[in-house]
């Protein structure tokens, strides 16, 4: 993988790379650096199956972290890509062009995170979520205990227990 | 030779792109087909504009299920995570735990002693068996064969009661845990484990002799639902949707995990990439797994190590890093990108699964032009489990 990233850093400025395993390698890069990249890996490098597209919410970094895993299968290879983006109106260009089905993890993206990929096909339509108007939900600083607390009530006669004190007691009785 | 009118121009497209159809003109209808089915297709549904008896669009609608797993994950240590995992997948939730164990070993540096990695691939092997089998009932079933799935459920049957003795649950086993395995066979297990594949393959000889062998069935898959091979990667097709078009990709041989390069197999490959072909994959698939299932008891250690040595897990950091590990289930490669942060929680989960694209782009390409009775037939051949969509 060392090579292949030596190889790319001759034609396009690159960032950290991180060996994961023989086989698994993620290499950071600049937003503008994405699409001249994928294109490269995919039609000269062979990494043709994009595996996975997703997002990472460093909030105390005020950033997002979006990950396209690439993955070559002649000689059973994988590369991320990571590219960090502003947390505030979070934006980045579509790759559905270049992928039909990125179009999909895009549009569960802006719902999800609530990054933005214009031009992308129907990107803007509800996907899993049908009439939701709080924050994007896998933001880290959306409270799922404020929320479920606020939309569902408690049925009566229910005791609830914190999981982490429960085992405790539990674990150490005599409070060791 | 009758003709036949080009039908891929049909309705026009606006100057946008999108498709010129006008409901009130009377020639179009909205139908949802879902999210109750008949089938295995689960809780999504298409919604369809036909004209006449074709379709001239489809659209997948996800969401029925959707219960926030990566999220919930957020808020859990380690250990906590390993019994939501494999709620994600129903029939065959076993690779959510494989891959999350084994994402969590790599990240905190834990290596699974080798009596456990056999057992792992056991159980593997056997949940692909139970899912084929659902699938053969549901694709007999949207072609109007009701019967084959009360066989095929049958056996299944047998091969829960498998794993309950082994696992203790029939459904969700939560067996295959970080760093290991949470017990061994119990006595008298590979005996009874012959007694089931030997009355798989028995019912499988019958499926095939009514099903796969049935001129209905044959007249209506053959020909049908045909994915470009030129397809395969833009789309993301991955397992037998792509082998049944000879594209063989099969993560056991393409990136040998467990003890796969100690067992004797080789990819199923179809050619013709129909409905009736991506069948006929998975029923090969199947009786290959009844093999792989027989090689594994035959070939595995009698004796050793369940689990390694992890630290405590109500104290368990795992220091900042980021892997993703694969597996090939029965819809084809099923993934887990983990990212870990130092602390004692997950950072971010992120899950693969076959369907999210199966289901979404590629359905929604397939559908188009296509007769309203086979629909149905289409959704189960590509083998979809909507809670991987929505997570």
């Amino acid at each position: 993988m060392h090579e292949l990233y030596e190889k790319l850093k001759q034609y396009y400025p690159l960032g950290e790379l991180t060996e994961q395993r023989n086989n698994l390698a993620f290499i950071t890069l600049k937003q503008e650096q994405l699409r001249p990249v994928l294109l490269h890996l995919r039609d000269k490098e062979n990494y043709t199956h994009l595996v996975i597209l997703t997002a990472v919410d460093w909030l105390e970094d005020n950033c997002f972290q979006l990950t396209y895993l690439l993955s070559n299968r002649t000689n059973a290879t994988d590369i991320g890509l990571r590219l960090m983006i502003p947390r505030d109106n979070a934006t980045m260009e579509s790759i559905h062009d270049i992928w039909p089905t990125a179009a999909t993890y895009q549009r569960e993206l802006r719902e999800m995170f609530g990054i933005d990929f214009p031009e992308s096909p129907r990107v803007n339509e509800d996907f899993i979520l049908e009439g939701w108007n709080d924050i994007p939900p896998y933001r880290r600083d959306f409270d799922t205990l404020k929320f479920s607390e606020e939309t569902f009530a408690q049925r009566p006669g229910r005791e609830t227990k914190d999981p982490a004190e429960h085992m405790k007691q539990k674990l150490y009785p005599d409070g060791a | 030779m009758a003709y036949q009118p080009d039908r891929s121009q049909y309705p026009q497209k606006k100057a946008d792109g999108s498709l010129d159809i006008d409901l009130t003109s009377g020639k179009y209808l909205k139908l949802w087909q879902g999210p109750q089915h008949p089938g295995i297709t689960g809780n999504m549904s298409v919604e369809l504009t036909v004209c006449g008896d074709e379709v001239v669009e489809g659209i997948t609608h996800v969401g029925y299920l959707h219960r926030g797993f990566e999220k919930l994950m957020e808020r859990r240590t380690f250990i906590q995570c390993f019994p939501i995992v494999c709620r994600i997948c129903v029939p065959e939730p076993d690779f959510n735990e494989y891959c999350y164990a084994a994402a969590v070993e790599e990240l905190a540096g834990i290596e699974a002693p080798e009596y456990a990695n056999w057992i792992r691939t056991l159980i593997l092997e056997m949940g692909r068996i139970n899912s084929y089998l659902m699938y053969c009932g549901g694709q007999a079933g949207s072609f109007g064969m009701g019967v084959i799935s009360q066989w095929t459920t049958y056996v299944r049957d047998l091969m829960l009661d498998r794993f309950e003795e082994l696992t203790g649950a029939r459904i969700y086993h939560m067996f295959i845990l970080p760093g290991g395995v949470r017990d061994r066979l119990p006595e008298g297990f590979a005996q009874r484990m012959e007694e089931t594949l030997c009355e798989i393959e028995s019912t499988m000889s019958d499926v095939y002799d009514t099903m796969y062998c049935n001129a209905v069935f044959k007249k209506r898959s053959v020909g049908v639902g045909v994915i470009d091979v030129d397809l395969m990667d833009s789309y993301g097709v991955t397992g037998p949707n792509a082998r049944a078009g000879g594209v063989a990709k099969d993560v056991r041989k393409d990136q040998p995990y467990l003890v796969y390069p100690e067992l004797e197999f080789e990819p199923i490959l179809g050619q013709d990439s129909d409905i009736y072909t991506r069948a006929d994959v998975r029923r090969q698939d199947l009786l290959q797994s009844v093999d792989l299932v027989r090689q594994i008891l035959a070939k595995m250690p009698k004796e050793g190590a369940l689990m390694a040595k992890i630290p405590s897990v109500m104290h368990w950091k795992i220091p900042r890093g980021e892997t993703y590990v694969r597996g090939e289930c029965s819809r084809g490669e099923y993934g887990y990108y983990l990212v870990t942060d130092g602390s004692g929680y997950p950072r971010r989960v992120n899950v693969r699964g076959p369907s999210y694209t199966h289901a979404m782009a590629l359905l929604e390409r397939m559908i188009v032009n296509l007769n309203i009775a086979d629909v149905a037939g289409l959704m189960v051949s590509l083998h979809t489990y909507p809670p991987e969509i929505e997570r």
